[in-house]
């Protein structure tokens, strides 16, 4: 069995990341398996631009962010498989991958980096009504098919989610000629970027319906028209208040899913809140030697903080490929209490950490005037005021390691308070 | 004199901005920042977008390729930006960064290449 110091998997934003940075920290045999035909994974239908803001102070389109790490790993001569797809991954960190040109092939890493990304939710997981037409996308289907096939998907278009790759496709189907009738959102609250609701729809006059869902598909062969209906505070649809919509396309924009088939293989413990696996402060999993990073960790909005993530995952596969890792001994968990969804890490080696740790979260609903409180051990070590917090920004504190100079406490909450 | 109501997209909180131009005077109300003052007045005198896209790729391995204008070009410009890069055809292999339009709508901005697409 032929062995890897480092195997990758996924050559998207997270897995490249990680590779370029596990290579300059001293790493000199690297793999990457990429299922697609290129590197550069989602970035490369996301032609829009916004991205790099925080790593390359300046705005860049995903392809081009994507290219900035690309021309790294060819530079550094990290070698990489396309079109391999992994099947299995074993908690020995044996892992199976199939490509037209080698068959099944199994390899042995000495470390593993998770970096597979999310996919979208589906239509059979929202439990509309109505018959299967043709015309229902989720949107990053529709952004695909449109950015790199070239095909407009639809004339007439509904958009149901207020996610981000929904609004960017209400720009983008715009652009092309089409037709956006209105974007619906479950929620009372956008799940998108602010600049993304006033440049993708205000800039068009596309309305945003909150409080709304679709509760009927019309059509047989090809969507002819939805029904949407007002939602009460418990999210069901309010009898009488039914819109009609003439349309030949529907857009799913309802929320990103980590792909974690393969992690649950391994045997890696997952969260249940981020459907990403647990981490600890070097962004290992439950088992040893298999680190996460990306989208397949937790569902990022900002593509530069994946980057930063892989980054640090990749320098850590690193050093415990290279035997440099003990466990401390000493853990300390993160806990949410009020108003915070989830952190990752979930917890923290008080005896290896590094001299600061960054701690990411979402918050569960938009919280405007509020403060963000840390605990240690039920009591209170910081508190920052916020102006405004939302769902869809993920907000992120630092624990740093002088702050457990007293005493390392076993527990730490986050949560949001008045 | 005329009055706009804005969000302000320069950071989360999105202020609801009031901006009120009469004659050569702009003033903005809503705005809890001086970046906020800027995008409000910048929005109602000259706003500006980064127009992305696609255009048709003969003999590429990828069947389109993505575009932007190098730097923001007038807002009410976008639809005659769109019609033009609609139009170009252009032939593999193309790199990131190259000029695909020259100039286009006579913006003084060029369209160019976001991607690298080699010849199938």
């Amino acid at each position: 069995m032929k062995h890897y110091d480092i195997v990758i998997i996924g050559g998207g934003p997270a897995g490249l990341a990680a590779a370029v940075s596990a290579h300059e920290a001293g790493a000199k045999d690297i793999l990457i398996l990429e299922r697609d035909e290129r590197l550069g994974g989602i970035l490369n239908q996301c032609i829009h631009n916004g991205f790099g803001l925080h790593t390359f102070k300046e705005e860049l389109t995903g392809p081009e962010y994507a290219e900035r790490y690309i021309k790294k790993v060819l530079e550094y001569g990290i070698p990489y498989k396309l079109k391999s797809i992994v099947a299995d991954i074993s908690d020995k960190r044996e892992i199976l991958y199939i490509s037209a040109e080698e068959g099944a092939v199994t390899i042995e890493a000495g470390a593993i980096v998770l970096a597979m990304g999310c996919r979208e939710r589906p239509r059979g997981a929202l439990g509309i009504p109505g018959y299967r037409p043709a015309g229902i996308f989720t949107a990053g289907t529709a952004q695909r098919l449109m950015n790199i096939e070239g095909y407009l998907v639809g004339k007439k278009v509904f958009i149901l989610g207020s996610g981000d790759i929904g609004l960017i496709m209400a720009r983008r189907m715009t652009l092309e000629g089409a037709e956006v009738k209105c974007v619906a959102e479950l929620m009372p609250y956008s799940g998108g970027l602010n600049r993304n609701i006033v440049q993708c729809l205000n800039d068009f006059n596309i309305p945003l319906k909150l409080s709304h869902t679709v509760t009927k598909i019309h059509g047989k062969e090809r969507v002819t028209g939805i029904t949407i209906s007002k939602v009460d505070e418990n999210r069901r649809p309010i009898p009488g208040t039914e819109e009609y919509y003439d349309c030949d396309t529907l857009l799913l924009s309802c929320g990103l899913l980590p792909e974690n088939e393969l992690s649950k293989s391994a045997g890696v413990a997952l969260d249940r809140v981020t459907g990403g696996p647990v981490v600890d402060d070097k962004l290992q999993t439950s088992v040893p030697g298999i680190f996460a990073c990306g989208n397949v960790l937790h569902v990022h909005d900002l593509v530069d903080y994946v980057s930063e993530e892989a980054e640090r995952a990749g320098y850590q596969a690193y050093r415990y490929a290279a035997g440099e890792t003990a466990n401390g001994g000493e853990t300390v968990k993160l806990t949410v209490g009020h108003g915070v969804r989830y952190t990752v890490p979930q917890s923290i080696d008080a005896g290896t950490m590094a001299d600061s740790v960054i701690v990411r979260f979402r918050v569960a609903d938009v919280y405007r005037d509020r403060s963000i409180a840390v605990y240690y051990d039920g009591k209170l070590i910081k508190r920052t005021k916020k102006r405004i917090m939302a769902p869809g920004e993920m907000e992120q504190i630092s624990v740093r390691k002088d702050s457990f100079a007293e005493k390392t406490p076993d527990t730490i909450t986050v949560c949001v308070e008045d | 004199m005329k009055k706009y109501e804005l969000t302000c997209i320069q950071c989360p909180i999105g202020c609801a901005l009031t901006v009120t131009v009469d004659g050569d005077n702009v003033t903005v109300d809503g705005n809890t920042c001086p970046r906020g003052r800027v995008y409000g007045i910048n929005e109602v005198t000259h706003p500006s977008r980064t127009v992305t896209s696609t255009v048709y790729i003969e003999g590429g391995a990828l069947p389109r390729l993505s575009v932007k204008t190098k730097t923001d070009i007038p807002k009410d410009k976008i639809f005659d930006v769109m019609a033009e890069i609609k139009k170009k055809k252009t032939k593999a292999p193309v790199n990131s960064g190259d000029v695909i339009i020259e100039n286009v709508c006579g913006t003084g901005v060029d369209v160019i290449a976001t991607k690298t697409v080699k010849e199938k």
